[in-house]
């Protein structure tokens, strides 16, 4: 079985994407699946049963959507192998823009799109660095300029990944990308596999449910802001910028 | 030295190549700057002179300013729908050539683009191949953001960016480090001009200019600065733009033109035209003498409901027309 890793923000047109996709490989006689992973709400699962596509999904709740992912991801390569499928994809929001489903040795493929700002690729992060195909949506709706501006944008904070424009509603592109999927490596089990990018280390209070606010309520890994910086000068707590950890806060 | 640098001036030199004056100012020559008039020679040895002119050549080769120019495009043949060979066996478009193509919904227009799009090597429905410049084309037309074969212009696209004109032509050229994005950005803003007709200025923002003013720049930014040697238009629109001026800028800037059109008078603008059916190209012709002389006429019958539309929208009776 082929396994894909599908990240990307929300609504940047991932569900588009696979469908079309994957139609490709239903049209060879693949079998193919899909789990969706997402925090509270989807209705990506309807879509895809609808064009045949075998689905699970999985709700993360309270917790980060990644999180739950890696620690049911082996479950999930499991489900796909049992189905007989051909190809299994996870599809997964990258909410916190900080964490990244993507695992060595499996196929990691982001989307994103044009309409997102050109600020976009560089404050996602790890799931937009750590891909080997970048698909661009929504190109049927800007200009040619603001195209190849935002393709530029993503090239500078991946320049290694594959780059590809796919239109999610007509499917342009999407026949290019399935031939990339198809490509890649079988996945017998993902049991020792390494992520590519290890989930940010906190855990904090708000993380648990905490509401209160102030530093007594905050214990675990807390950061806490710097004001006192000279604007202009690197500011603090970028998505990328980890830096030292203050752990413990109050009491 | 094929750059003749010595017979350069230091205004020009630095407008050609903007990279040129960091590198001066690095190997304490930065004072060059001062005497923008003066000629290099003038101002620099020979070893210098040559240090430069390798400097530059080795930027360009990074750039991809130096890279071969694609200067003509092949399609060859692959099957139809259903499995027989494309009666089109061989189709060679070259620069600064416009070729339509035609044939009914389903036919395998939006296929026949996605092969050019993609360099098919074969590995398409189609079974087709492509060449540039009559070569087996590398990997980065396929994957790479600085190489797209193809430029795309279409009814449905919109400026999102809030930006001014210039920012915005400001943006475009330094994400594709062009040289002299000053002249770049001038020439793109007369030409949307005139392609308009109605003219905006510089300090316009991109989101407040009209449907034609906003297709107009598209077009004249496309044609300048747009790193695709090929241009694909999906139906100009009629409001608004002069599409045969539009047309000849796009040609003026070495791009090879293919539309997919079903209006009579684009398709009969063109120099040759593709019949689609059946997933196959079935031939390519060139309009007739007769057609040529019916262009004349439908443009006369376009000006004719354009004057119409106009007057309903002055709130005339078209009792006469
Ligand atoms: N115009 C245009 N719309 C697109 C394109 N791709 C996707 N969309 C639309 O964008 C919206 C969001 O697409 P989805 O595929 O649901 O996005 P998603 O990333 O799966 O969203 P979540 O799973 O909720 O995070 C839908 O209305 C799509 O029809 C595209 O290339 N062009
Ligand atoms: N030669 C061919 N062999 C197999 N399928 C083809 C061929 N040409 C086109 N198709 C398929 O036919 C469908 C319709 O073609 P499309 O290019 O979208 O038509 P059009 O743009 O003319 O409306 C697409 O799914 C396309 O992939
Ligand atoms: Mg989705
Ligand atoms: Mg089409
Ligand atoms: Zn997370
Ligand atoms: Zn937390």
């Amino acid at each position: 079985m082929r396994f894909v890793t599908v990240s990307g923000p929300p609504s940047s047109g991932k569900t588009a994407v696979i469908i079309k996709t994957l139609e490709h490989l239903q049209k060879d006689g693949q079998k193919v699946g899909v789990v969706k992973f997402d925090c509270l709400f989807t209705d990506d699962d309807e879509l895809y049963r609808k064009n045949g596509i075998a689905v699970r999904k999985g709700l993360a709740g309270a917790l980060c959507p990644d999180h739950y992912f890696v620690s049911n991801v082996e479950e999930c390569v499991q489900w796909g192998l049992q189905e007989g499928l051909d190809v299994l994809v996870s599809e997964s929001a990258g909410l916190c823009n900080r964490c990244s489903p993507h695992i060595r040795e499996v196929l990691a493929i982001c989307v994103i799109d044009n309409l997102s700002g050109t600020g976009t690729p560089k404050k996602i992060g790890p799931m937009l660095k750590a891909a080997d195909v970048v698909v661009i949506t929504k190109g049927d709706i800007v200009s040619q300029a603001e195209r190849e501006v935002f393709a530029s944008r993503v090239h500078m904070v991946n320049s290694k990944a594959r780059l590809l424009h796919v239109n999610g509603i007509t499917g342009q592109g999407s026949f290019e990308l399935s031939t990339l999927w198809t490509g890649t490596e079988e996945t017998a089990t993902v049991e020792g596999k390494k992520l590519r990018f290890s989930m940010p280390a906190a855990l904090c209070s708000y993380c648990l449910g905490e509401t209160r606010i102030g530093s007594d309520y905050q214990m675990g890994n807390v950061r806490k802001i710097n004001l006192d910086l000279p604007t202009g000068s690197k500011t603090d707590g970028g998505p990328q910028d980890l830096g030292p950890m203050n752990t413990g806060g109050g009491s | 030295m094929s750059r003749q640098l010595e017979t350069l001036t230091v205004e020009t030199v630095f407008a050609r190549w903007p990279f040129v004056q960091q590198q001066l100012a690095d190997n304490g020559l930065g004072d060059i700057a001062d005497r923008p008039e003066a000629r290099l020679a003038e101002l620099l040895d020979a070893d210098q002179l040559s240090d430069l002119d390798g400097f530059i050549g080795v930027m360009e080769e990074f750039l991809g300013t130096n890279e071969e120019k694609v200067g003509e495009v092949t399609i060859t043949g692959g099957r139809a729908k259903d499995g027989s060979p494309e009666p089109v066996t061989e189709l060679t478009v070259k620069v600064g050539e416009v070729i339509c193509i035609v044939g009914p919904t389903g036919s395998g227009k939006s296929r026949l683009l996605a092969d050019i799009e993609w360099v098919a090597r074969g590995d398409t429905p189609t079974g087709r191949h492509v060449t540039i410049n009559g070569q087996v084309p590398d990997d980065k037309w396929r994957f790479s953001s600085e190489y797209k074969l193809v430029a795309q212009l279409s009814q449905n696209m919109n400026f999102v960016m809030d930006l001014s004109v210039e920012e915005f032509l400001n943006l475009h050229a330094e994400s594709r480090l062009a040289t002299d994005p000053q002249e770049k950005i001038q020439r793109i803003w007369n030409w949307a001009n005139e392609l308009a007709g109605e003219p905006f200025a510089l300090d316009t923002p991109v989101t407040s200019l009209s449907g034609g003013q906003s297709r107009a720049l598209m077009i004249a930014d496309t044609a300048v600065l747009s790193s695709s040697p090929v241009v694909l238009i999906d139906e100009i629109e009629n409001a608004g733009i002069d599409r045969q001026q539009a047309l000849d800028i796009l040609i003026r800037e070495e791009k090879i033109v293919l539309m997919a059109t079903h209006d009579p008078i684009l398709a009969l603008m063109g120099d040759r035209r593709v019949i689609i059916n059946n997933g196959a190209m079935q031939k390519v012709i060139e309009p007739s003498e007769a057609e040529r002389a019916n262009l004349k006429e439908l443009r006369a019958l376009d000006a004719k409901l354009m004057s119409l539309r106009h007057r309903l929208r002055m709130g005339e009776r078209l009792d006469r027309i």
